[in-house]
Order: structure tokens, then sequence, then C-alpha cells
């Protein structure tokens, strides 16, 4: 075993050889592997990211599902107070009818009495002065008594 | 160019002889000098380098993933573990395309010989004299760096999966169901022997091409190496950068077809016929 510029040969080779591979060979299978792990890393992202949306997802629901509940408790209880607040003044309606339709029947009542009082006068008057023209056959002036009669008739 | 005391096929020879371990008729335990030597010491002699560089590439292999699995994240991958995933991804989609079997072996198997291959073959990369020169220098007369060009060690692995193809082609179809794979077909029963020395031809095969295929392509690479290293130093690039450029597809193409065989040949031996 000898060692000559063989040596040399063969280092001259290596080095182009290696310089082939970091410019020609090496470069696409780093490309590929960085591609690989960017992949991974993406999916792995969106995987994580769908995670959190879902959560988000899900947190929503729950508070709209609060949020309708709650609603829907104030406009029953709204719809409540208004049906009392209605009846209340349905029947405050109804007694105030009641009494005015009550006065004015007394009102009425009251009328029509005076009016047969008034009647009644005016016929006793007229009752009266036929008994005593009875009474006095005819000898009494009706028109020289009307005032004696009127008078008469208003006390009754 | 080597020359002076040492003649063209000598270099050559050098380059070509394994540092050899045994028992030699006349000198008794210890490293052959030379080919012949080596031939002497018969079967009972072991490749010391074949056996240290293997090994060795082996060991860092399993150093590597192992590391790697050890600090497995379900997240981004780091660099090392992003490199080791795709090489997983690979060859998992190729067991997965050729081996429709249930056999939780079958992928790690693949793996370690794809990677295990790749690896020794890529020590052909690395300037033929360079390794030899320092071994030379402590005292290693002969040393041999690319473990694929002795066919020791690609045949050692073809009777590995060997041994797997009869051992899961009795477990699968049972001594009876593979007997009479080996004996009734392709011709049927009347013509027995026949079958029976097809089907041997054709089970043997396998691990003789397996081993001659990858040994044979190693071995010839190699060589080439060695021939350009015969040409003055200046010139030496002009075809060992093309030769190893090529040889990044010759190294990843037999480590790729020696595991796709194996799986095939696991696979053939998994199918009843």
């Amino acid at each position: 075993m000898n060692i000559n510029l063989t040596i040399i040969g063969q280092a001259i080779a290596f080095a182009i050889f290696v310089a082939f591979c970091m410019k020609y060979v090496w470069p696409p299978i780093t490309a590929a592997l960085a591609e690989r792990k960017k992949k991974i890393a993406e999916g792995l992202d969106a995987a994580e990211r769908a995670a959190r949306d879902l959560e988000l997802a899900k947190e929503k629901a729950a508070s709209n599902m609060r949020e309708s509940k709650e609603q829907a408790a104030a406009i029953i209880e709204q719809a409540n107070k208004r049906a009392n607040q209605i009846v209340d003044e349905a029947k405050e309606q109804a007694t105030e009818e009641a009494n005015r339709v009550k006065t004015a029947a007394q009102a009425e009542i009251e009328q029509e009495a005076n009016r047969a009082k008034e009647a009644l006068r005016a016929q006793v008057a007229t009752l009266v002065i036929a008994g005593a023209e009875k009474i006095l056959e005819a000898a009494i002036d009706e028109k020289a008594h009307a005032q004696l009669v009127d008078k008469l008739a208003a006390e009754l | 160019m080597a020359s002076g005391t040492v003649t063209s096929s000598e270099y050559i020879a050098h380059h070509l002889t394994n540092l050899t371990f045994g028992n030699h008729p006349d000198k008794g335990w210890g490293f052959a000098h030379g080919a012949q030597e080596a031939a002497e010491m018969g079967f009972w002699a072991i490749n010391v380098d074949t056996m240290v560089f293997s090994v060795g590439l082996g060991l860092f292999f399993l150093w590597l993933f192992q590391k790697v699995a050890k600090s497995a994240t379900a997240g981004v991958p780091g660099n090392t573990q992003n490199f080791v995933e795709t090489i997983i991804e690979f060859v998992d989609d190729n067991v997965k395309s050729i081996f429709h079997h249930k056999n939780a072996m079958i992928a790690p198997l693949a793996l370690t010989i794809f990677v295990w291959v790749f690896l020794m073959n890529t020590m052909d990369l690395i300037p033929v004299d360079w390794l030899p020169f320092i071994a030379a220098e402590m005292g290693v007369s002969y040393l041999k760096v690319v473990p694929t060009t002795d066919v020791n060690a690609t045949a050692g692995m073809a009777l590995a999966v060997f041994a797997l193809i009869i051992y899961y082609s009795i477990q699968q179809k049972g001594v009876k169901g593979f007997v009479a794979e080996l004996t009734l077909q392709p011709l049927g029963k009347w013509l027995l022997p026949f079958n029976l020395f097809l089907e041997i031809v054709g089970l043997l095969a396998k691990p003789i091409s397996l081993a001659l295929r990858l040994f044979g392509n190693m071995y010839a690479g190699e060589m080439i190496f060695i021939l350009v290293a015969l040409l003055p130093f200046w010139a030496q690039w002009l075809l060992s950068v093309p030769w190893a450029i090529f040889h990044i597809l010759v190294i990843t193409l037999q480590a790729f077809i020696f595991m796709v065989l194996t799986i095939v040949y696991l696979a053939m031996a998994h199918d009843s016929h």
C-alpha cells in the first residue's frame, strides 16, 4: 500500500461531489422535508382553530339560549302585568258605567215623579174646580175664582 | 496513480480483498495476508471489515431511529423526527401496497432492510482510498469499506429472508399445504417430480437473486471507482464525480429493490395458490 497523489485526486473528486450534492441533491430533499413539516403544522393549526371555533360557537349558542329565555320571561311578565291592568281597567269602567246608569235612572225616576206630581196637581185643580162648581152650582165665576183655586191646588 | 511498488492489478486486488480473520492451516489463527491466504482458511473465517461496518451502520440506524422514537411527539415534528417519519411513511406505503395480509413484522423488517442496505451502500460514496489509507496507517493491511460488496453480507441477509419465507409458508399453509404447493402445481399430480423441480428452483432463485443482485451492483460500482482511481489524479474527478452522482441513484434503488422484493416474497409466502 503506497500513498501518492491518488488520494489528492480522490479528495478533489469528493469535494466536487459534495459541492454537487449541496447544490442539486440536498435542497430538493430539505425542501420536501420543510414542506411536509409545514403541512403538518398547518394541519395541527387548523384542527386547533376548528376546536376553538367549536368552543366559541357552543358558548355563543349557550348565551343566545340564556338571552332568549330571559327575553321570554320578560315578555311573559309584561303580558301578565298588562292582563291584570286590562282587568283592572275593565272593572273600573264597569263600576263607573254602573254608577252612571244608576245616577241617570235615579234622575229619570225623580223627573218622572215630579212630572207625575205636576200632572196630579193640575188635575187636582181641575177636579177641585169641578167639585166646587158642582157644589156652588156654577155660581162662582171660573175666571174670578181661578186665582183662589190655583192657590188651593198649589197647596196640595 | 498507483505506481512504483504497486502495480495496477495489485492495487485493484488489494481494494477487493476483505480483512479476513481465521485459522490458516499453516500459520494458525490470525488475519489473512492477501486473498490467497483468506481462501486457504476455508469456510471458518470471518471478514472483519464487513462485520465491523455492517454492524456499526446497523447500530447507527438503531440508535438514530430509537432516539427519535423515544422523543416522538404528536405535534409538529423536529427536523430529525420529520426525516425519520418520511422514511417510515415511505416504507409503510410500500408495504401496504404490496403486502395485504396481517403481519406486524413485515413493515419493521422492510424498514430495517431498506435503511440498513442504504447505509451500507452509502459507504460506496466515500473515496475508495480514504478509509483503507487510515486503516493502513493504523496497521490494518486490508479494508473493504462497503459491506454490500462482500457477497457474505448480501447472502447473509438473503438467507435470513429465505428462512422467513420458509417459516411463513409453513405457518400460513401448514407443512401439508407448503408441500402441496411445491409438488402439485403447476402441472398437476401426474407430473409431480417435474413440479417439484420447478418449484424448488423457483424457491431457491429468490434468495440467490436477492443476494447476487445487490452484491453484483455494488461490486461493479466499487470496481469502477477503483478503476477511476488508477487515472492521473487531476483527471479522476472527470469520471468519478459523474459516477458518484449516478451512484446516489443506484444505492437508493438497490436498497429499495431489496426491500420491495423481500416484501413481495413474504407476501407470496402468505398467499395460498
